[in-house]
């Protein structure tokens, strides 16, 4: 089902979570929600569940107005991020609830009940556990759960607020693969929220960046992390170096070095911020073009899928750099030595410009 | 098991020594003695004493009028716990502070100050003379009293698990399609359920042993209004001992009795709960 939100505003107190937000959710799709705390995207999100009421603004579902609906007739299936479980409930009963306090007319039979928590509890691999009470269960298997609950319902949309917050860090990772590929099993139209740009980035099909009660940017994920539209984007998105310097030409000039801001089309500015991911920059032993600056090698992290090393730059700023291992092993860097660090040839730097 | 493991915690024998001599001094020793006591009787005596028809009515009056009370307070004492905790309003400490007085208040002012109100010309009794219900000096009145002692039992054992209970719980019911009853009947209602039955053991323990409050209100007709702490009162009063014994310990075996079967009741919720 699609959902169209149009101008939603919500307050609470002398607090603005909402301004004006407009959004558009295909049919189908797994749309996740990012931003850092505070940014509006849980009351989003419950405002489209139902849990909460929108001060403007309407929320559609096919087109039609759905402030009307309680949340039951939205055909809204949610799951929160601290599980929510009835925890006086087996595993079963749990799924079953939904389907249990359905009008009689409409409630399906108990063997009708059974197949459809046992398909359920196999779709989210957990065939066993159905006599389990919830505190029986590890965070990982509790989230499944609820999901499983949440889809006994058959809901039209399913929205999940930080599923995987409340995870350590292997389970979160194992449990996000396992929402893409359940939502590719089911395609119901899903919204998640996140703080984990990560998350946001590996599962879903559409990432909407929030900041302060406005939405930032839509797109996919490579449209946000390679063309962000704002600063904030790009700064959210990744680990960033700042540094101040001034465009010209479709070029940004920071001390000694210039960076390729043409994919950007800046205007001349004499003050601007530009950002740098740590992966843009090189490292090298001797100053092998113009286009490097001096920096002193501060800290170096080996240990991951990456390098990274901490440098201070000639002029005194942390300049943070990521390299492959296999470079770290040519280069034989160490800590206090002096290196040259240039931005490489591609693009994806970004500058905040004021005129 | 723990007598032997270390632990970085000090004086676990001496606090544990501290702990079993003080209960044996305080509980154990008066209800042996009284058990020794009551053996210097021959069971036929002892069982005479109990299936007196006067010690039989007073027995029944005393352990259903308990029930009924903390019954009742069940209902409103889950009602008022429950405004206590979901509600803000103007006046809610005062209210709050009101649950307390039962606890506070000495139970013969209680028993007073009930009396002046279900008499049959005081401030509540009239409009019950007048429907032709008598509240005082009648069974009745007897079960007004033991709930007036009760209330603050249910009510402050429930309220500290309905502040526990999650909103997010209620609700992923409605999210689920429950109405309002649903959610309570299957949701909120199975989470109280220990925590109710806690408030109900404890009400209904006060009341069996309540003396000082019902008393006066009571009238203290035998066969019809005595309950069994008086009739213990005016067996020692007759210098009947043994008789007074005898009522005790019958009652200290219903009550713990009861008090078991509560407990068993609770372990059963409780052990699907766990959290």
């Amino acid at each position: 089902m699609s959902i169209a939100i149009r101008s939603l505003t919500k307050t609470f107190g002398h607090f603005t979570a909402l301004k004006d937000v407009s959004l558009d959710i295909p049919s189908g799709e797994l749309v996740a929600l990012l931003g850092p705390s505070g940014s509006g995207k849980t009351t989003l999100l419950r405002i489209v569940a139902g849990l909460e009421f929108q001060d403007a603004g309407e929320v559609c579902f096919e087109g039609e107005d759905a402030r009307d609906d309680k949340e039951a007739a939205r055909q809204v299936g949610f799951v929160f991020q601290h599980y929510a479980l009835f925890r006086h409930m087996t595993v079963f009963e749990n799924i079953a609830f939904g389907l249990r306090v359905r009008p009689r007319s409409k409630r399906p039979s108990e063997d009708a009940i059974r197949v459809k928590v046992t398909e359920l509890l196999k779709l989210v691999q957990l065939e066993n556990l159905a006599r389990r009470y919830p505190s029986q269960l590890s965070g990982g298997q509790r989230q499944r759960i609820a999901i499983a609950r949440a889809l006994a319902v058959e809901p039209k949309v399913l929205l999940l607020d930080e599923p995987f917050g409340a995870l350590d860090a292997k389970v979160r990772k194992e449990l996000r693969q396992w929402l893409r590929q359940l939502h590719d099993e089911i395609h119901v139209t899903s919204i998640f929220v996140t703080h984990d740009q990560e998350e946001a980035l590996e599962v879903a099909d559409r990432i909407v960046v929030m900041n302060e009660g406005c939405i930032e940017q839509m797109g996919t994920p490579e449209e946000v992390y390679h063309r962000p539209a704002s600063a904030f984007v790009y700064n959210f998105l990744g680990d960033v170096n700042l540094f101040h310097g001034r465009v010209e030409d479709g070029k940004a000039h920071i001390g000694s070095i210039t960076v390729d801001l043409s994919h950007q089309q800046p205007q001349d500015s004499e003050k601007a911020t530009i950002y740098i991911r740590p992966h843009l920059f090189d490292i090298h032993r001797v100053r092998t073009g113009k286009n490097s600056f001096k920096a002193v090698i501060k800290r170096i992290n080996p240990a991951g899928s990456v390098v990274k090393v901490e440098l201070v730059s000639e002029w005194g700023g942390l300049v943070q750099v990521e390299m492959t291992q296999e470079r770290y092993r040519e280069l034989a860097l160490k800590r206090d030595e002096e290196v040259f660090v240039s931005p490489k040839e591609e693009k994806g730097f970004f500058a905040d410009y004021s005129i | 098991m723990l007598l032997k493991q270390k632990t970085i915690l000090p004086g676990f024998a001496m606090s544990l020594g501290f702990t079993l001599a003080y209960l044996g001094l305080i509980v154990l020793i008066p209800l042996g003695a009284m058990i020794l006591k009551s053996l210097e009787m021959s069971p036929a005596e002892f069982w005479s004493v109990l299936s007196h028809p006067r010690t039989a009515a007073s027995f029944g009056l005393t352990f259903t009028a308990a029930a009924v009370g903390a019954a009742v307070n069940l209902v409103f004492g889950l009602l008022i716990a429950w405004v206590l905790v979901r509600y803000d309003f103007a006046g809610k400490r005062v209210v709050d502070s009101l649950v307390d007085i039962p606890f506070a208040l000495p139970t013969a002012v209680a028993g007073i100050a009930l009396t002046a109100a279900y008499a049959p010309n005081g401030w509540l009794g009239q409009f019950f003379s007048a429907a032709g219900i008598k509240t005082a000096f009648s069974p009745l009145g007897v079960t007004i009293a033991l709930t007036f002692i009760g209330l603050p039992f249910v009510v402050r054992t429930v309220e500290p698990v309905l502040q526990d209970l999650e909103a997010e719980v209620e609700e992923a019911a409605a999210s689920l399609g429950a109405n309002r009853w649903q959610t309570f009947a299957r949701v909120i209602f199975p989470t109280l359920l220990p925590a109710l039955l806690t408030g109900f053991a404890l009400a209904f323990a006060r009341a069996v042993g309540e003396y000082g409050s019902v008393v006066f209100i009571s009238g203290n007709m035998p066969m019809k209004t005595e309950i069994v702490p008086l009739l213990i009162m005016t067996k020692l009063e007759q210098y009947d001992y043994a008789g007074a014994v005898a009522i005790a310990v019958g009652m200290l075996g219903v009550s713990f009795l009861i008090l078991f079967l509560i407990n068993l009741l609770q372990w059963w919720t409780r052990r699907r709960a766990v959290l």
